[in-house]
């Protein structure tokens, strides 16, 4: 079953929150080596969308394909393959980056490439490559928002994930970070990898669809 | 599948609310009849306790709501479980309607349970009671369901979260009865038990037995009566529900 | 530095990633220590000058400020994961999430719980419980907080997306930890008088047994359930 190729479909994808429907009737495909970015205003729905890819959000209608099956009957298996950077990033202000991104390597399962390609060095280079070169050893409290989000960023180096879910990961990034984010997803669909993703701002990624989600204004509720 | 009929429909808050609607004044017609004639029974024909004189005919009113608001709590807690696993909307509703008037009905039976401790023990509130403070702690279990309702902001969430601790509730309140029960033992090995079915005379039993089934349906009436608020508030977006209070006004 | 980060299992991952942020700070296992102090200083200012009488409640109120301290550290365990975003990774990773919220809590344990197992014989000594009964009362404690630890995690678990959740967890924990207190404080009472204290004793060890095999898994529903709001 895991044969098939990597593919994700969204089918007739809806979802309420407080009486407003966020989407309705969501059809959506994505195919190895594409990327779809979601954009729309605050309010619109984005977010939710991402989780509910990732399985973190069980309230809605419709299915999710993995592989043209349920992302829900996969479990861990559509888990291992998936690679998701939420609004709030998972960076402990108490470690240094490099602690923060080998404790996010060792979350990831030892059969997994992501694991194998990565040592000690790897993660430096990561890090070097977004810029944090000069504080691997330097406690995230005193690192900039924007070092912050680099240093989460840094994953991407050493993600294999067939599935890519990134919400916002532009943000509080300056020009220099979002190309090297460019480059990084670009390089991530050469590999045949997919990629869901949200912005505000556009990017320069080939291959990339868009879709836009408007803000529910009609309450449901009579 | 024909067997899973009952159950699939038993999901359908349409379904649900038409029955629903039929049901009430029945039981709760019935629940009054029996829990009332019970109680002329207890307290009028039954010769009185030789060693408690008449205060022991408040069990009849003390031990309903004590046997009811404990099986309650597992209900309460089954009803969950059918929420979380299956994801049916109408076993969360249930849960809902049955997590206060449990609450109501063990506020009912700790307070007859002081009252009654007054004549028989010289205190309103003995702690040697495994059965009275456990009691105390179930009130508590229930309260703790009650307020997961009030802090959660997205209803599903809050429904899904209280049938977890409800859960929880339900495999710890044989341990907590246990304990109680043992702490009371080392304090006071010879602790009195009245409402043991074996020292109690038939004559008292019978109108007690039907005061149990009265209070049930009592209970079964007001979750019902609860479970029809919910299936208005959980649905209220949905045409049938329009539909429904439509015809019946007609 | 630049040895290979090895496929450590999640378990091992957690705990020494969490280890590591308590040891960079020092409130993990300094202010419940401070709070059992403070909570004792209290309750024998209250109970009054007589010492046969602070004796004679030394085991509940040892007890009761432990299981408090505990209940109060523990409204912190999920929260800064919650908030940073670490729980969403760790719910995401590809491993059971079985033993990475065993991890978690055992590391909150070993940080919050032992320094108070190791401070018992001061608490011990400032109730005038009789020497020879602190070996007793440390290693039921070390039992008890096990159980306390793990009970609690859960209400943690439960409310850790709720904006004010102090005195929620209190009413959620609480009631479920009616055994322990009731286990821990008349094991200590018993081996005082001179009763036989085995019963309770096991009881501690089964409860912690139980609770430790179940609550992992109601922990890992309970935080997919606070995410999904």
């Amino acid at each position: 079953m895991s044969n098939q190729a990597a593919t994700l479909e969204l089918h007739a994808l809806s979802c309420e929150r407080d009486g407003r429907l966020l989407f309705d009737k969501l059809e959506q495909r994505i195919d190895s080596g594409t990327a779809l970015r979601v954009h729309g205003a605050n309010g619109s729905g984005k977010t939710t969308l991402l989780k509910i890819v990732a399985g973190l959000r069980s309230e809605f209608e419709g299915s999710v394909l993995w592989r043209g099956q349920r992302t829900s009957a996969f479990g861990q298996r559509f888990r291992s393959e998936l690679f998701f950077l939420g609004h709030c990033v998972g960076i402990k202000a108490a470690l240094t980056p490099r602690e923060n991104l080998q404790w996010w390597l060792s979350l990831q399962s030892s059969g997994s490439q992501a694991s194998a390609i990565a040592d000690g060095h790897s993660v430096e280079q990561a890090l070097i490559q977004f810029g944090l070169g000069g504080m691997l050893d330097t406690p995230c409290t005193r690192l900039s928002a924007g070092q912050q989000r680099r240093a989460a960023l840094a994953r991407l180096c050493l993600a294999r994930q067939a599935l890519w879910v990134l919400d916002e990961p532009a943000t509080a990034v300056d020009a220099e970070g979002i190309g090297l984010l460019e480059r990084l997803c670009e390089a991530h669909l050469q590999r045949g990898g997919l990629l869901l993703l949200t912005t505000h701002q556009q990017l320069q990624i080939n291959g990339l669809r868009e879709i836009e989600l408007s803000v529910p204004t009609a309450d449901l509720r009579r | 599948m024909a067997n899973w009929q009952w159950f699939h429909r038993l999901g359908s808050p349409k379904w649900l609310l038409g029955k629903l609607d039929r049901w009430t004044p029945w039981l709760l017609f019935a629940g009054l009849l029996l829990f009332g004639a019970a109680s002329v029974w207890g307290l009028a024909f039954v010769p009185p306790d030789y060693k408690q004189g008449n205060s022991f005919r408040i069990i009849y009113i003390h031990v309903p709501f004590a046997v009811v608001s404990l099986a309650a709590y597992y209900a309460m807690a089954i009803a969950g479980a059918v929420g979380l696993i299956w994801r049916m909307k109408v076993a969360d509703m249930a849960m809902r309607s049955i997590a206060p008037v449990g609450a109501a009905f063990t506020a009912l039976a700790l307070v007859t349970g002081a009252i009654w401790g007054k004549p028989t023990w010289g205190a309103y509130w003995v702690w040697q009671d495994a059965r009275l403070t456990s009691m105390l702690v179930l009130f508590f279990l229930y309260m703790g369901v009650l307020a997961l309702y009030d802090a959660y902001r997205e209803r599903s969430s809050g429904s899904r979260a209280a049938a977890l601790v409800a859960l929880v509730g339900t495999v710890n309140v044989p341990i907590i009865y246990k304990s109680v029960d043992w702490w009371s033992s080392l304090h006071q090995p010879a602790s009195i038990k009245f409402t043991e079915a074996s020292t109690i005379d038939a004559q008292m039993l019978q109108p007690l037995l039907l005061a149990i089934v009265g209070c049930y349906l009592l209970f079964a009436a007001l979750v019902i009566a609860q479970l029809r608020v919910q299936i208005v508030l959980g649905e209220n977006r949905s045409q049938w529900l329009g539909d429904h209070a439509v015809n019946r006004t007609a | 530095m630049n040895a290979p980060v090895k496929a450590r299992g999640p378990l091992l991952a957690i705990l020494q990633r969490d280890l590591r942020v308590y040891s960079r700070g020092r409130s993990a296992w300094l202010n419940p220590l401070l709070f059992a102090l403070l909570g004792i200083t209290l309750f024998t200012l209250g109970l009054g000058p007589d010492r046969e009488r602070v004796a004679a409640d030394a085991a509940a109120v040892i007890w009761v400020v432990v299981l408090l301290g505990m209940m109060m550290s523990l409204d912190g365990l999920f929260k800064e994961d919650y908030v940073d975003g670490s729980l969403e990774q760790l719910l995401l990773m590809a491993g059971p999430v079985y033993f990475a919220v065993f991890g978690k809590v055992f590391a909150h344990w070993l940080v919050s719980a032992v320094p108070l197992v190791l401070a018992s014989p001061l608490f011990a000594l400032m109730l005038g419980v009789p020497l020879e009964h602190i070996p007793l009362l440390a290693f039921s404690l070390l039992i008890g907080s096990g159980i306390l630890s793990f009970l609690g995690a859960v209400g943690a678990a439960v409310t850790v997306s709720l904006q004010s959740s102090g005195l929620l967890i209190a009413l959620l924990i609480l009631p479920l930890y009616v055994p322990v207190i009731i286990y821990g404080a008349s094991l200590l009472q018993a081996a005082v008088e001179g009763w036989p204290y085995l019963a309770p004793l096991l009881m501690l060890c089964g409860l912690l047994s139980a609770v430790i095999v179940l609550a992992p898994l109601a922990i890992g529903v309970a935080l997919k359930i606070s995410l999904d709001s």
